[in-house]
């Protein structure tokens, strides 16, 4: 049996305090609760509850990199950052592009028990962009994949993607595409502009990333299947994405919360822990960015959490593998660029962050749902009064590459329910 | 105070201008029988190459050791040392043997940055060259070479011609001929240049013709193997009609304008032998000259606890600027 909790007088997404009752994996009662014995009683005064945060771009590294994090403590980790669901990338070693790689990735999960694990399943066999991986299999797998992805590179043939793109269609899969033409980003450092002819690092520029997603926005209308656009960086792309919603083209899109914040001028220092794909950008793209966030355009805010042991920062630039932490410190993010900015409210933030990623990766029958009763209990307890200066060797990801070390950011997660069962309580592991 | 020399853009007029006046005073030294100074006696310099460069190798080691300074030369190329940590590690070692100056050579562009501000070295550093960034005793030298024959900065048309994408001595020159007054025009074919070159301090031109004729100086950027085939530009010998001097182009230069080149040289492809060769080519001389430059910032670096070149640490391109990035709003982003 279970623990029930009764939650009183959290602001659910921000509005006024009400007692939820969580017992038996459901949202069992809620508005004004008195207690009952053997219930679990939490003070939510001046918290805000959220629907459990959705990722939808997470590496968690198993099988193969188990230096840099497991599904174990990767799932630690979304726990923490209020996430009770993640889409495990599929550049694994080996790729998950098979039946069994993606039901092992989910087991894990599964076992670990910190929030669940969607695999996302690898496109092409190895990533390698030349042939379909076993879609279908792993569609109908225990796994139940329903998101596609080569992420880390580009599907660039145009015949291949459309072809992905038409096949998904029968098990109403979506094909997540990391925009990123191939040719033009050869050796590619850092964005391309100003500051990468100063440098002296190749460029990384923003046509290589828009050309990708024209082209493909127009393969998803001619195939009326479903595309989503990974990692968002520029303006110009989400003019392309704007236009073809405007158009009612079957794209979604997502931005991580790096991009929301953080501009190119950090790679002055050649630091790699600025080093990430695609790169940072200017502070145009940043605006644009959030203002697609918060007007809809761009659907949904995931982390693309990219742990990297420490050899691979503590490096020179050229030589270091590119990526960051993100699962740990998304909210927060989240809550200053957006939410203390005046941009989104609360009601915005479980939107991007939770209802729409769930409905993106098909998982919104059981995540991403309203906080009412009879919904399943995956909820997330913020506190926005709190400020926490971020600290790499606190963290529960096994990888320190957090680019946010010694920054101070607003927000903490005080509890994390994944169907009643908490996660998280008073900001640690429960 | 400053302790490397990482970035000419580092360098004030007076920083740079001292540099040259201290090349001119160790040159003059230069010429009596005795070319050693005592003044690095008892201090380490190492030469960290992690790329071939026998020429910028040997003229820091003949700078260090006319200082009197122990010289340890560390070749990391062709050894197990290849890439990733190898920088740190080889950077801790250096270290642990107290190495008082690091001179490095990096394909990686900002590797001596690093190597200046990871905190894994408490050694001077000396950036001979860090893949396409900079090459800043390449261009303390060309500037010496130029103010020996020109007299001054003032005004003086200089014309880099060449491969400026991929050059770390264009970027360079650019940022210290424009600190010390000359006026710098690149001439590259468009597929040569970087994004954003417009805003540097300098004009850029596609017509090495249209330049040539207003040049005090012109300055021939090699063009390397690998750019040939890269689709940078169709042929060979489109480029060297197009982008090479020779000895017609050669001719339309002022009376006394001067011809140089950084090396190694591609005869007949950047520059045609007759020119290389002819009386306004410096590029012998450049090397020379190259001794008493290095000699000048090993000895304004190393000598005495004075701010010898240049300001804080952490200007230019520096750490102090990202963090306060980091606590901030992207510019003019919304808070």
């Amino acid at each position: 049996m279970s623990t029930t909790y009764l939650i009183k007088n959290a602001g659910v997404l921000g509005g006024d305090p009400q007692d939820l009752l969580l017992r038996d994996g459901i949202i069992a009662d809620a508005g004004i609760v008195g207690p009952t014995p053997g219930t679990v009683v939490i003070d939510a005064g001046g918290l805000i509850a959220l629907p459990g945060l959705v990722d939808l771009h997470t590496h968690l590294r198993e099988p193969g990199r188990e230096d840099a994090e497991t599904v174990d403590t990767g799932t630690r980790a979304a726990a923490l950052g209020g996430f009770t669901a993640v889409h495990a990338m599929a550049n694994t070693d080996p790729v998950a592009d098979t039946a069994g790689v993606v039901e092992q990735v989910w087991r894990l999960g599964r076992e670990a028990g910190h929030c669940d694990v969607f695999p996302v399943g690898a496109v092409t066999v190895g990533l390698a962009g030349e042939r379909l991986a076993e879609l279908g299999a792993m569609a109908d797998s225990a796994a139940r994949v329903r998101v596609f992805s080569d992420d880390g590179k580009c599907v660039s043939d145009a015949n291949l993607m459309r072809r992905a793109l038409e096949y998904v269609k029968a098990f109403d899969g979506v094909i997540a595409q990391h925009a990123q033409e191939p040719r033009l980003t050869e050796g590619a450092q850092m964005n391309e502009g100003e500051l990468s002819g100063i440098l002296g690092l190749t460029g990384w520029p923003a046509v290589a990333e828009e050309a990708i997603i024209a082209r493909d926005i127009l393969l998803a209308a001619h195939t009326k299947s479903r595309l989503h656009v990974c990692h968002v960086s520029t303006a110009g792309s989400v003019d392309l994405i704007r236009t073809a919603k405007a158009k009612g083209h079957p794209v979604t899109a997502e931005v991580t919360p790096h991009h929301l914040i953080l501009t190119e001028d950090l790679v002055r220092s050649y630091d790699p822990i600025y080093k990430v794909n695609p790169p940072l950008r200017t502070a145009a793209d940043v605006r644009a960015l959030r203002e697609a966030l918060a007007d809809g355009t761009i659907d949904a805010v995931a982390t693309d959490h990219a742990p990297h042991p420490q050899e691979d920062k503590d490096c020179e630039w050229a030589a270091a593998a590119m990526g960051m932490l993100g699962l740990e410190t998304a909210l927060s993010v989240v809550q200053q660029t957006m939410v203390d900015s005046g941009l989104m409210t609360w009601a915005d933030v479980a939107d991007r962050m939770s209802a729409r990623p769930a409905a993106i990766g098909q998982v919104d029958d059981r995540h991403g749902r309203p906080i009412a009763i009879g919904e399943p209990a995956n909820l997330v307890l913020v506190d926005p009064k709190a400020k926490r200066t971020v600290d790499r060797t606190g963290l529960a990801s096994l990888s320190q590459n957090t680019p946010y070390q010694g920054m101070e950011l607003p927000g903490a997660v005080v509890a994390t329910f994944l169907r009643g069962t908490a996660t998280v309580l008073d900001g640690k592991l429960a | 105070m400053r302790r490397h020399l990482l970035s000419t853009a580092d360098l004030s007029h007076d920083d740079a201008v001292l540099i040259l006046d201290t090349a001119e005073e160790i040159a003059r030294l230069a010429a009596r029988p005795i070319k050693k100074l005592p003044t690095l006696r008892g201090r380490t310099v190492v030469n960290l190459f992690f790329e071939d460069s026998t020429r910028t190798r040997t003229s820091f080691e003949v700078a260090a050791k006319r200082l009197s300074a122990d010289v340890i030369n560390f070749s990391a190329k062709g050894s197990s040392v290849s890439k990733g940590e190898s920088l740190k590690d080889t950077a801790l070692t250096l270290e642990a043997m107290g190495a008082d100056a690091v001179v490095v050579r990096h394909s990686a562009s900002g590797a001596a940055y690093r190597l200046a501000n990871a905190g894994w070295s408490s050694s001077h550093v000396v950036n001979a060259g860090d893949g396409t960034h900079e090459h800043p005793t390449q261009a303390l030298l060309d500037a010496f070479t130029m103010r020996r024959h020109l007299g001054g900065f003032d005004g003086r048309r200089i014309t880099v011609v060449g491969d400026v994408l991929h050059s770390r001595v264009a970027r360079s020159n650019v940022h210290l001929l424009a600190t010390l007054g000359a006026r710098v025009t690149l001439v590259a074919p468009p597929t040569l240049l970087p994004v954003g070159v417009e805003s540097w301090p300098c004009d850029v031109s596609y017509d090495l013709d249209a330049a040539v004729p207003g040049s005090d100086a012109i300055m021939m950027l090699r063009v390397q193997r690998e750019r040939m085939n890269g689709g940078f530009f169709p042929t060979q010998r489109e480029y060297s009609r197009r982008y090479g001097l020779d000895g017609q182009r050669m001719a339309k230069l002022p009376d006394k304008a001067i011809v140089m080149h950084p090396g190694p040289m591609v005869r007949g492809m950047e520059i045609s032998a007759e020119v290389a060769d002819s009386d306004r080519s410096v590029i012998v001389e450049q090397v020379a000259n190259g001794v008493s430059v290095r000699m000048a910032v090993l000895y304004l670096l190393l000598s005495g606890s004075e701010s010898a070149i240049g300001h804080d640490e952490g200007q230019g391109h520096g750490s102090q600027q990202n963090q306060q990035n980091q606590n901030t709003e992207p510019k003019g982003a919304a808070a």
